[in-house]
């Protein structure tokens, strides 16, 4: 594994107690949204998108009594910088549920440049047709390169291209925080 | 771990990571298979020239489709329709159709050596579809995967391989990656059809069907070649299926309830294995080419996909 320069922490934007806030909102304004989660499906991006999606279906089941499917989409074969990187690993999607005809709300972490999310929407299509994409995204950090925006935002967070956003959660990282990185000075 | 080779050339090569990220990866590509929509982008743009200068169904089929669900563009070369039968050399066709840029060339021949040989001399990424007598790497991974997949892991697991162990590439490819995870591997056949100092390679030996298939958790059985009987090696057909043909009052006597019976195809019903067992519940033959598409996506992928393979 490729190892970039040390990264420092910078400041905290999260902590426990307003990750867990930034995901009750977001799950209200869903149900908002859609009056309701009768006909919602959660898909989660590797690998903490799916966390923070099925926290959210638990948030959902807690409002509104209903249980939302949850799947899990890896966009290995989707991405568009294929030729740029080292040997990507394969985990593999694993969406058990048709989603054809729902509303889909794909889950990820931080949205950046939006490179990510315009390969989920099409890995997500090639798995059948749904009525509905919205997304929802725990940190926006800005310096999107697609026309791509969040329905759901957990903080927005203006970020110098040079920083880097590091989402913890407990499952992964034994711990609830939103940190900012810089690089170490040489 | 990331794959970092050019070329996928044979398992002796590889080790223990290299093998079981190629097997992961497959395992996780063949859900593609169960799609309404089998295709996916991951190759597009990318050009496979499958060189088959031996008949061959599964392995050419298997890396076409696997290339096509995974976006790319294949173009099969048979020698019998080609300026081969003009007799243009191997590495003069070779360098012309590396000429035309291909990203990939699966290459399947009778010697022993010619995709390393083409890996040597060509800029492009090279897979072994099997050479002459020497290897055939992604059989022995589709084999490996689907061990994995009806056992759970491969540690402690013990194989008999049953056959012409001395011509087989499958089973020289398969002895290689069983031996590096850690599997014990038995060879049997007639003593004519057991090449010498194959104990060198970590194999035991038995000279009779029953002392190998007792008690093993997997049978790999070979197809036998015609021909060895005509190069007297073997007597008679007859006479091989009596001693060496698989059947199911052998199995019910000498094997595992749990074994698991594999052939990499094509089958000779009737010599190495009898039709009960050949499509009985034993059998993972069919499951084998399954597994065989999946294998190839992942070795495509793996290859052309990523820098690491375009090194």
């Amino acid at each position: 594994m490729t190892t970039g320069p040390r990264l420092r922490e910078k400041a905290q934007v999260l902590d426990d107690a307003a990750l867990d806030r930034a995901l009750t909102r977001i799950a209200h304004e869903i149900l908002e949204r859609n009056d309701g989660a009768k006909n919602l499906a959660l898909v989660g991006l590797r690998t903490r998108g799916v966390t923070l999606a099925q926290r959210l279906a638990g948030r959902l089941l807690a409002i509104d009594g209903t249980t939302v499917p949850v799947g899990t989409l890896d966009i290995t074969l989707y991405r568009d910088d294929l030729d740029m990187r080292g040997a990507p690993v394969v985990r593999g999607t694993d969406i058990p549920f048709s989603i054809k005809s729902k509303t889909v709300v794909l889950v990820d972490d931080v949205l950046f440049t939006g490179r990510t999310i315009r390969a989920a929407l099409d890995a997500l299509i090639d798995l059948g047709r749904p009525n509905m994409i919205q997304l929802a995204i725990l940190i926006d950090r800005g310096h999107r390169e697609l026309p791509i925006r969040p329905d759901f935002v957990g903080k927005n967070l203006p970020t110098s291209r040079r920083e880097s956003v590091a989402v913890r959660l407990r499952e992964h990282d034994g711990e609830d925080r939103v940190v900012i990185e810089e690089p170490e000075e040489a | 771990m990331g794959w970092t080779r050019k070329d996928l050339l044979a398992m002796r090569e590889l080790d223990a990571a290299e093998i079981l990220l190629l097997i992961d990866t497959a395992a996780t590509l063949q859900e593609i298979a169960s799609r309404e929509i089998k295709k996916v982008p991951a190759l597009r743009g990318k050009t496979i020239v499958n060189l088959f200068y031996e008949n061959s169904t599964r392995t050419r089929t298997s890396f076409e489709i696997a290339g096509k669900w995974l976006s790319a563009d294949v173009v099969n070369f048979s020698a019998g329709g080609s300026s081969a039968s003009k007799g243009e050399s191997f590495i003069d066709t070779a360098k012309n159709i590396a000429a035309m840029s291909p990203d990939v060339v699966v290459v399947r021949h009778s010697s022993a050596g010619a995709a390393a040989l083409l890996a040597r001399s060509l800029p492009c990424s090279i897979v072994n579809a099997g050479d002459g007598g020497h290897e055939h790497p992604t059989q022995a991974l589709l084999d490996l995967l689907t061990i994995r997949e009806h056992k759970g892991s491969f540690e402690g697991l013990s194989v008999a391989i049953v056959g012409d162990i001395a011509h087989s590439r499958v089973a020289r490819s398969n002895i290689h990656g069983m031996r590096k995870l850690g599997m014990t591997v038995t060879v049997a056949g007639p003593p004519t059809l057991i090449p010498p100092f194959v104990q060198d390679l970590g194999v035991k030996v038995a000279y009779r069907l029953e002392d190998a298939i007792r008690d093993v958790d997997v049978i790999m059985m070979l197809r036998l070649q015609h021909e060895r009987m005509t190069a007297g090696l073997i007597p008679s057909l007859r006479e091989y299926s009596r001693y060496w043909g698989l059947t199911l009052d052998k199995l019910r006597l000498q094997a595992r309830p749990d074994v698991l019976i594999m052939h990499p195809g094509p089958v000779n019903r009737g010599i190495e294995l009898s039709p009960e067992v050949a499509d009985g519940p034993y059998s993972v033959i069919l499951d084998q080419v399954t597994k065989g598409v999946a294998v190839r996506m992942a070795v495509l992928f793996l290859l052309a996909g990523s820098k690491g393979g375009q090194a």
